[in-house]
């Protein structure tokens, strides 16, 4: 019934997003005391698994990447309206691709295989999240109920192409053949002592690019101001000769390609060929990623890597501390989508009491 | 006679594996036909997997299981009530969030009460449902035709089984011949209709939710309970979405819902059956093919290309009232 | 005219005994800052039709809210009956015999009639002996009144007049004694709207008592027993009609505010700008709403397009400006067709100089949570910058030129649109259209929900735009203002261009009675004795907005 109050700007895009994340994270901390725990003994351990040493510090950039490029999916298709809860099933179809161009170029120089991978990684991941775009563009099914869908049929599709297609015969587990090392994603411990026996690879250069090319795209491109008025105002969009179904269809294109860079990351910088199940979770947690970022690169930026240290300081603390487990984690990452996402108004109306206009102009008063 | 009992067997496990996503798309039905979008089904089959089985453990009664699986699916119901109806928020991250915290709190909390890696203990007896033998199915047995279709197909599930079946002419039932029902169906296409008339849309809503999680609390201590002996790692696997499919294939209508469940129960028990037998010319089915089918299926209805599923109007949209 | 039912005095001399059915004292309400209701005062006899009006935003829907539980007053006191009530909800209203028939209809469009007339006043918990119970009540109340819907079809198939008939059912199923009617007629058709008033009459003469909102004279002087005016959220005066007419309400409604004058020139037409051949354009159900229009707009000339709201005007806008696909016909501007297919189609008309201020500028014109300096540019975002990046810096450094120009408050360019009033906006859409120098300008509803100030601004600028040699048609449910601007009119009617008048010696009854799908008529009596025959709404249009008395006798 009231209409909202304007908070300053900082309050808006700053202080409400941190309480929601701080809120978040208290629960879970709570969650923990109850197991019988010490959160902040689990927080210190966190820490140090994920910043305190040169290998921890290299898991912790690789899962941000991973995490930059998915909550880059989702928050770049948010911006036009659609909910995109895809990149999962994206990411995986994208190791097709890299896969095929890897094995294919197998035993060129990195130089040839990474921007060929890249290349077919996104055009893979830009194919499965077209298919969704397209059929809510022209056939109009929800984007919603279509991306998770086509999350499982990836799964049923990518198991059968890995264990019956591109499974050697001599190898044991379900995946396809190496690619020979020369033709990696060279990894950063080669140039840099530091992130020795940590996967980090050139991918998180490529993840840090993805964010300023995603915030240009967005905010300084023809095409960015089509998506966010057809994200805000889909006639709006239609009166001013922005066509809804190109948009819809490119961007979720352009987001599941963001979303196949997470396999450049995974097959072609750390495990070298195509394991089952490789996501396993990164397109997900993109989702708790963009909206705790609230959609904009440095907050996903920010988020990527706060739960990049969660990822690996939860490995550390499962370590150390038998009774939590790296689940914990996701519990955190379920939170944070809540309390960012779904609730993230909770916490207005108090914050309207102290900063909106009537509480201003009342502090003018006195 | 092989052929006959081969077909028995394959419609016994379609009645079983149906069953939990009978429970599950109804409880999404009451839940979308009041206008609240349920991506998070999955989330409350896991979780009350997880209660029914962690109590059933803990107290020795499946019965205790059964409260403690339904009190878990309303807890996340309580939840996804306040940001969907109070706070207005986002229905979607809403489900998805309750998703996620169902995945990460049953292995989280599992692993730290039961140190089993996340499963919780092995249950027999009376920590379980166990097969209920309807009169007569023994001596009936031998009847040709009809005893192996009464004592195996009808006779020996256990009553959470029988309560799933019941639920859909009473949800038929309830919506359209009662009351409530039609009052929970306006309010998901019109809340302003009904506002108007002078009844709570809150109120309704979640009367609505508090349906779906019994339903759904039913579903998941079906799995965990009674179907199986104890919870393992996300043994929901996709049931809850499969169900939320199966809602939209049957256009939110319960027969249908309950002949699409039956439907993807059989597809899922005939994947089973087809592992490993070669068929002439084809060759092995692959599994997956089959495991894919419900999605294809209803992503193929949902383009509109086999008639149009046309959820209700209001659904995903919280209710204001405005200025 | 003789009939056996009392005359609209004997009807409040009668009553006069009996406690008033309503009676508000001294009731406030405010949203915020505003202040929608002041010390209202009303008392409303039984038995009676009373009308309420006054301008847009005078408070009459709100007050109207209050009686009907949908908000509660800050302050003051309703009695219903004579005796003091706390109208907490709609269901409370109700309970005290209540009803509201809304001006968007408050139906499940996918129930039955019945089903929507049970919703919420069931009385069993199941649902076939209410629905046997309310058939026969239907019957009872198709015979009494004359309302007859058939039970059992769906509320989406039906007519919006039948729908309305559904909404005044649904009233009277449960137990209402009074009826508020909230601008009833404004998506009638002439016919529906004739049909209302005689179910309406009727239900007067069972004693009902009847609250009709509205800001259409005609309606009040034809139909109703007494008169309230509202203005600014203040209660100004209650009339009993027979003694009052409509300048006297008029001057009431707008205070004593002088009437806007446009100044201009005569017209200069030039070349054919823009030509409408033969168009054909459905609406989203697949209706045809536009049906085989055609017309030319001259460089230098505003061609005005008059109508009751709902008879095409939307689809006809939206289809030349490329919103909507045509059917079939053909649109040319400048002599050159324009294929307006797909949902880009907006851009090919800008491409050829054709600019377009929608009618509805909160849903179609500004993205509201866009920037000041974003909307300055949408729909021309092609314009700014070479290749795929967009030059901010020059759509900020126009936007700041527009705002001076066009005197918008807030002078800021970052600040979000939504932040403005109603008039700024329109000019933030004004601007950016009209700036671009187009050949084409097409305005719908100019100054819809825009202060006064901003109007005469906005005239004068569409004036502005005819000397310099554009092509202008203007679209506006005021006639007043399609006949201050215009220089030729044209009358749509149920999607088609029944008649066309000069402004300088157009009549105002023939208008209306062209505007109401009548192409002959003659000129119609005084308003307030107009035969039964000749629907209300004619009387309506030609009483758009306040006239000297002249224009009335």
């Amino acid at each position: 019934m009231s209409a909202r109050v304007p908070l300053p700007r900082w309050v808006d895009i700053a202080l409400l997003p941190l309480l929601n994340v701080v809120l978040a994270f208290l629960i879970g901390g709570i969650v923990v005391v109850m197991v019988g725990q010490n959160p902040l003994e689990a927080v210190g351990i966190m820490l140090y698994g994920a910043f305190g040493y040169g290998s921890g510090f290299g898991y912790t950039l690789y899962y941000t990447t991973d995490f930059i490029f998915a909550g880059l999916a989702v928050s770049l298709a948010y911006h036009a309206g659609l909910f995109n809860i895809g990149p999962e099933g994206q990411a995986y179809v994208a190791g097709l691709g890299v896969i095929l161009v890897a094995l294919g170029l197998n035993g060129q120089p990195w130089l040839i295989t990474v921007p060929a991978m890249i290349v077919a990684g996104a055009l893979f991941g830009a194919g499965w999240a077209f298919i969704p775009g397209y059929l809510q563009a022209k056939r109009g099914s929800h984007i919603v109920i279509t991306t998770i869908l086509f999350n499982f049929i990836a799964v049923s599709m990518m198991g059968y192409i890995i264990s019956k297609i591109l499974k050697p015969a001599n190898v044991g587990s379900d995946e396809s053949a190496p690619i020979d090392a020369v033709s990696r994603v060279p990894q950063l411990r080669l140039f840099w002592d530091l992130f020795k026996n940590s996967p980090v690879n050139i991918s998180f250069f490529l993840a840090l690019i993805a964010l300023v090319a995603v915030y240009w795209l967005i905010w300084h491109s023809k095409f960015g101001f089509a998506m966010r008025a057809l994200g805000h105002n889909p006639t709006a969009a239609r009166y001013a000769g922005i066509s809804n179904a190109k948009v819809i269809m490119i961007t979720m294109a352009l987001a599941g390609a963001l979303a196949g860079m997470v396999a450049v990351n995974n097959v072609g910088g750390v495990q070298g060929r195509l394991i089952l199940n490789f996501v396993s979770g990164a397109g997900f947690v993109g989702v708790a990623v963009a909206f705790m970022g609230k959609g904009h690169p440095i907050g996903v930026a920010l988020s990527a890597l706060l739960f990049g240290a969660l990822y690996q300081g939860g490995q550390e603390l499962a370590f150390s501390m038998p009774g939590i487990t790296r689940e914990m984690i996701v519990t955190i990452q379920a939170l944070v989508i809540l309390f960012t996402g779904a609730m993230g108004d909770m916490l207005r109306p108090p914050l309207e009491r102290i900063f909106g206009p009537r509480a201003q102009a009342r502090a003018g008063d006195v | 006679m092989g052929y006959y009992t081969d077909l028995i067997l394959i419609l016994d496990s379609t009645v079983r594996l149906a069953i939990p996503l009978i429970l599950a798309c109804l409880a999404g039905l009451y839940s979308e036909r009041a206008g609240i979008v349920d991506i998070g089904l999955e989330g409350k089959l896991l979780g009350s997997a997880f209660g029914a089985a962690a109590t059933a453990a803990v107290t020795g009664s499946a019965w205790m299981g059964l409260f403690a699986g339904v009190g878990v699916a309303l807890g996340m119901s309580a939840i996804h009530g306040i940001a969907s109806i109070n706070l207005k928020g986002n229905q979607t991250i809403s489900g998805v969030a309750l998703n996620f915290l169902a995945a990460g709190l049953t292995t989280f909390l599992g692993q730290s009460w039961f140190h089993r890696g996340g499963f919780t203990p092995q249950l027999s007896g009376d920590q379980r449902f166990g097969p209920i033998t309807l009169p007569f199915a023994p001596e009936l047995a031998n009847v040709p035709v009809i005893g192996g279709l009464y004592s195996e197909l009808i006779s020996g599930h256990n009553i959470l089984a029988y309560v799933a079946f019941i639920a859909v002419p009473v949800t038929a039932w309830v919506l359209f011949s009662t009351r409530f029902g039609l009052r929970l169906r306006a309010v998901g296409e019109n809340p302003k209709a009904l506002d108007t008339a002078g009844i709570s849309v809150t109120l309704l809503r979640y009367q609505a939710l508090i349906i779906t999680a019994v339903l759904v609390g039913i579903g998941g201590t079906y799995l965990s309970i009674a179907q199986s002996a104890g919870f393992n790692n996300n043994m929901s696997a996709g049931r809850g979405y499969i169900a939320l499919a199966a809602l939209i294939f049957a256009k939110w209508k319960p027969w249908p819902a309950l002949a699409t469940c039956l439907l993807f129960g059989f597809l899922d028990a005939l994947q089973f059956r087809l592992q490993g037998v070669q068929f002439p010319y084809i060759g092995e089915v692959p599994v997956q093919a089959i495991q894919v089918l419900p999605y294809l299926l209803t992503i193929i209805l949902l383009a509109g290309f086999i008639g149009r599923a046309v959820a209700p109007k209001a659904s995903g949209i919280p209710y204001t009232k405005e200025r | 005219m003789a009939t056996l039912t009392p005359n609209s005095e004997q009807r409040l001399n009668s009553a006069a005994a009996l406690p008033a059915a309503i009676e508000l004292d001294g009731i406030n309400k405010h949203f915020g800052p505003v202040h929608a209701n002041r010390d209202i005062h009303l008392s409303v006899t039984r038995g009676t039709v009373h009308g309420i009006v006054g301008e847009n935003g005078a408070g009459k829907s709100t007050l109207m809210s209050i009686l009907y539980g949908f908000y509660t007053a800050d302050s003051g006191t309703i009695r219903v009956g004579g005796k003091a009530v706390t109208i907490t909800d709609s269901r409370h209203a109700l309970a005290l015999g209540i009803g509201m028939v809304h001006q968007h209809f408050m139906l499940v469009d996918n129930f039955t009639v019945i089903e929507n007339i049970v919703l919420g006043a069931e009385d069993s918990a199941l649902l076939g002996r209410t629905l046997s119970k309310a058939r026969a009540q239907l019957k009872q109340l198709a015979t009494d009144y004359g309302l007859e819907v058939d039970p059992d079809a769906l509320i989406e198939d039906l007519s919006v007049g039948q729908q309305q008939r559904v909404e005044i059912l649904k009233a009277l199923y449960r137990g209402a004694d009074i009826l508020i009617l909230d601008e009833p007629t404004g998506v009638l058709t002439p016919a529906e709207a004739d049909h209302l008033f005689r179910i309406l009459r009727k239900l007067r003469d069972e004693g009902k008592t009847i609250i009709l909102i509205t800001h259409k004279l005609r309606e009040i002087m034809a139909i109703t027993d007494e008169v309230s005016v509202m203005r600014q959220g203040a209660m100004v005066k209650t009339l009993t009609t027979s003694q009052t007419n409509p300048g006297e309400l008029a001057e009431l409604m707008v205070g004593r505010r002088v009437l806007l004058r446009v100044e201009k020139g005569p017209a200069n037409p030039g070349k054919v700008m823009l030509a409408v051949d033969k168009l054909v354009v459905t609406d989203d159900l697949g209706v045809e709403r536009v049906k085989s229009v055609s017309f030319e707009v001259r460089a230098g000339e505003i061609v005005g397009i008059a109508g009751v709201a709902g008879n095409g005007q939307s689809e006809l806008l939206e289809a030349i400006s490329g919103m909507r696909d045509q059917s079939s016909g053909q649109v040319l501007v400048n002599g050159q067709p324009v294929s307006a297919f797909g949902d880009d189609g907006a851009a090919r008309l800008r491409e050829v100089g054709l600019a377009h201020v929608p009618e509805d500028r909160l849903r179609m014109g500004l993205v509201t949570n866009f920037l000041e300096w974003e909307n300055a540019i949408l729909g021309y975002q092609n314009d700014y910058g070479q290749g795929l990046g967009l030059d901010i810096g020059k759509a900020k450094a126009e936007a700041r030129e527009r705002i001076a120009q066009y005197d918008i408050r807030p002078a800021n360019t970052d600040l979000k649109s939504a932040n403005f009033s109603g008039g700024n906006q329109q000019k933030i859409v004004l601007a950016r259209e009209m700036e671009r120098n187009p050949d084409v300008l097409i305005v719908g509803q100019p100054t819809r929900g825009v202060d006064i100030g901003a109007i005469e601004f906005i005239h004068n600028q569409i004036i502005k735009m005819r000397d310099a040699g554009k092509a202008i048609l203007l679209v506006s449910v005021e006639l007043d203002e399609i006949r201050a601007l215009s220089d030729r009119i044209l009358v749509l009617f149920d999607g088609e261009i029944v008649g066309e008048a000069d402004p300088a010696t157009a009549d105002e009854g023939e208008l209306g009675l062209l505007m109401a799908g009548v192409h002959e008529g003659h000129e119609p009596d005084a308003a307030a004795r107009l035969p039964e025959h000749v629907t209300p709404v004619e009387k309506t249009l030609t009483e758009m907005s306040p006239k000297t008395d002249r224009d009335i006798r």
